[in-house]
């Protein structure tokens, strides 16, 4: 029962710690799981997050950070004044709850459609491209001699992985073909500034209140590389879930979040920028075909991943739509 | 030749029953996996009205496009082939118009209801 190696482990790191309660999972895969529990204390039930892979799931696959690595930069943002959750305590290997971090757990939404349809976010949603502009400024100025150990990117190299990963599939598909030939032919090069790149900032992966963002979640994916990458990432037609005349997550503008990110002291390349959306609309439609490999050939026999296999042709009319529109 | 029902009068039947009298009673995570079979039902039966002439289409439109023969997959790993090389691209008659068509063929079975889709529709 994991509760009670929880209440052991919360006990060993906050005094007066009397035990967890309430602990359910939330999400996640086979290697990495996301618990939620309230830690009874004296003072007041604190509420909390587990993220952990657990015993004898170690080993982060290929583009993984790694756990450790994602408390850190979490517990960075953070101290950086960062919307980001409170990282509490780093598993130890005596806690036997295997690898992982528990953290505060921050009140809000994540699922898109409710973020772009309840009234209760009606105020959040215009004022949120410009916020999260801000925000993603912050992480890319995190001080660099802080940061933990992180794979590099470029777009030549992304596009290398993208391409391997694309053949590896052996089902030919004549629009990624069209969209592996454009970003070969329109690679910016290296990047001028190298940062910190989250990876994965998108809905899902930010917990949004009636005020606004309260939180960036999921640094998995995080890395090194181009800084324009983040912002063409959130940008991806496949995250604006219908509302598809609005580029920034279906609730805002590219000119709010690049005013955003100018605002916090850092330089907007819009062309760079769209090259991302580029690559990031092909990366989701090759994700998808993933997913559907691993449904076959896995131990993830899943009809929800079945399925996302038929989400790939999204991708491909997203696409087209942005390199050989109709009409022109 | 084999009996009727045809296999998608048998799904939508199925379909149909899971929907209406399963749906009701079922909560959680396992009413999203539901909705998900369902949805997957759903996708079959498009397939099986839709995929016969639009794939016969796009062999016509590849054959075309190519002036070469063979199975669908054979032309479009060979189209593949040509993009990738540049030997084909955006300025090659008819490419343009051969991948929107082959793409909303397969978004009328797998997402008829993707907005991008339902936006291109009304551009026709």
């Amino acid at each position: 029962m994991i509760e009670v190696d929880l209440g052991r482990c919360v006990a060993s790191f906050l005094p007066g710690a009397t035990g967890v309660t309430g602990a359910a999972r939330l999400s996640g895969g086979a290697s990495q799981e996301t618990w939620t529990f309230d830690i009874a204390h004296p003072g007041g039930n604190i509420g909390a997050i587990l993220r952990r892979a657990p015993p004898g799931y170690g080993a982060a696959p290929g583009r993984a950070a790694g756990l450790d690595a994602e408390a850190v930069l979490m517990q960075l943002a953070h101290d950086a004044g960062l919307p980001s959750p409170k990282v509490m305590h780093v598993l130890k290997p005596e806690d036997g709850l295997g690898r992982g971090f528990i953290m505060a757990r921050i009140a809000g939404e994540t699922i898109a459609r409710k973020i772009l349809r309840d009234e209760e976010f009606a105020i959040a949603r215009p004022i949120l491209a410009r916020q999260l502009g801000r925000v993603i400024a912050g992480i890319h100025g995190l001080p660099r001699a802080k940061l933990p150990q992180l794979r590099s990117m470029t777009a030549t190299r992304e596009i290398e992985d993208l391409e391997r990963e694309y053949r590896s599939f052996n089902w030919p598909r004549p629009v990624f073909e069209l969209a592996l030939r454009w970003l070969r032919d329109h690679d910016p090069g290296p990047s001028s500034e190298v940062t910190l790149v989250h990876g994965d900032f998108r809905h899902g992966n930010l917990i949004i209140g009636p005020d606004g963002v309260r939180a960036v979640l999921d640094w998995e994916l995080a890395h090194f590389g181009d800084p324009m990458e983040d912002l063409g990432w959130i940008c991806v037609n496949s995250w604006r879930f219908g509302e598809i005349d609005k580029p920034v997550g279906g609730f805002g503008t590219r000119e709010d979040l690049f005013a955003g990110y100018d605002e916090a002291g850092r330089k907007a390349d819009p062309d760079r920028v769209m090259f991302w959306e580029v690559m990031g609309t092909l990366r989701w439609g090759v994700m998808c075909c993933g997913m559907m490999q691993r449904f076959r050939t896995g131990p993830d026999h899943s009809m929800e991943r079945a399925m996302i296999g038929r989400r790939s042709s999204e991708t491909e009319i997203d696409l087209l739509r942005l390199l050989a529109p109709r009409g022109t | 030749m084999q009996d009727e029902p045809t296999l998608t009068e048998l799904i939508k039947a199925v379909a149909d029953f899971l929907r209406s009298e399963i749906t009701p009673a079922i909560k959680g995570h396992n009413a999203f996996k539901l909705r998900v079979g369902i949805n997957a039902l759903d996708l079959v039966t498009r397939q099986l009205a839709l995929a016969e002439s639009s794939d016969a289409a796009e062999v016509a439109r590849l054959k075309q496009l190519l002036g070469s023969d063979g199975s669908l997959t054979e032309l479009n790993r060979a189209l593949s082939e040509k993009i990738a090389s540049g030997e084909v691209d955006l300025h090659t008659a008819g490419l343009r118009e051969h991948l929107w068509q082959t793409t909303m063929d397969k978004l009328a079975v797998d997402q008829p209801n993707y907005a991008s889709y339902k936006r291109e529709l009304g551009n026709k």
